[in-house]
């Protein structure tokens, strides 16, 4: 008999390993984009049309930038988290799935590293 | 199911159609959606981090006939996921399960799209997106 508690045994384990962490990411990440992602689409909103300079000022403020990299960071993390799902979801062919899952996951990274670079660049250059 | 005779869940063909499972498989697809347009958002900050030519070349792009339908359907997909993932965030803390209730939100869910859609659309214009 174990003496380990429930909690204890699902933290880390279950049948994909990692316990509850992978749907606790996605819903933590979900929260944390409510506040986020409004912001972004009203900012995008108000953006349109704009000018290089206008937007490089916009984008050279500290607050701003810090905000539109919380923004990437966490999208594509929860983007990532749900394309893994779906992926395995509807993905039965082993080898494939598992091709699937590493482009995903590389694509993610990549474009998150795109963005925050090119929202540092245009915080420092300005 | 390598092994044998195991039962197993019933098909989705079995259950009578219910527009909430719409909004169900809606939900998932706007996330893919929205997943695939983050290539446009990465490609905006990299043509502005790039230079004010490049940049200009992005606007044009966005501003266009193609880039303003393609950012309508971002704004619809992206508030609709926005909505709908609140009220699945409500049905992880263990309410709104009973029909009437998840009929409900259903509808909320739909109304507060297409209001927040509208709402970015008039303050874009408003901005000047539409000179």
């Amino acid at each position: 008999m174990s003496l380990r508690s429930p909690l204890g045994r699902v933290r880390g384990l279950g049948s994909a390993k990692d316990g509850t962490g992978h749907w606790w990411a996605q819903r933590l990440t979900a929260v944390a984009l409510i506040p986020l992602s409004i912001w972004f689409a009203a900012s995008v909103a108000a953006m349109t049309g704009a000018g290089y300079v206008e937007f490089r000022d916009w984008v050279g403020s500290p607050l701003v930038a810090s905000l539109l990299i919380l923004v990437i960071v966490s999208t594509f993390y929860h983007a990532y988290l749900g394309l893994q799902v779906v992926i395995e979801d509807y993905v039965h062919n082993e080898a494939t799935k598992l091709v699937g899952l590493v482009l995903v996951k590389g694509a993610a990274i990549l474009l998150a590293v795109i963005g925050v670079v090119s929202v540092l660049m245009l915080l420092l250059g300005s | 199911m390598s092994n044998g005779n195991r039962p197993l869940s019933p098909h989705l063909q079995v259950y009578r159609f219910e527009w909430t499972m719409a909004l169900s498989i809606l939900h998932r697809i706007t996330g893919v959606g929205l997943a695939v347009g983050t290539l446009l958002l990465v490609y905006w900050l990299a043509a502005a981090a790039a230079g004010p030519e490049t940049f200009d070349t992005a606007q044009a792009i966005i501003g266009s006939f193609i880039g303003r339908l393609f950012l309508f359907g971002w704004t619809l997909a992206l508030f609709y996921h926005l909505c709908n993932g609140i009220r699945h965030l409500v049905w992880d803390a263990g309410y709104g399960f009973e029909l009437p209730v998840a009929f409900r939100s259903g509808l909320m869910v739909i109304a507060a799209t297409l209001v927040l859609t509208l709402l970015s659309w008039v303050l874009g214009y408003s901005a000047g997106g539409g000179s």
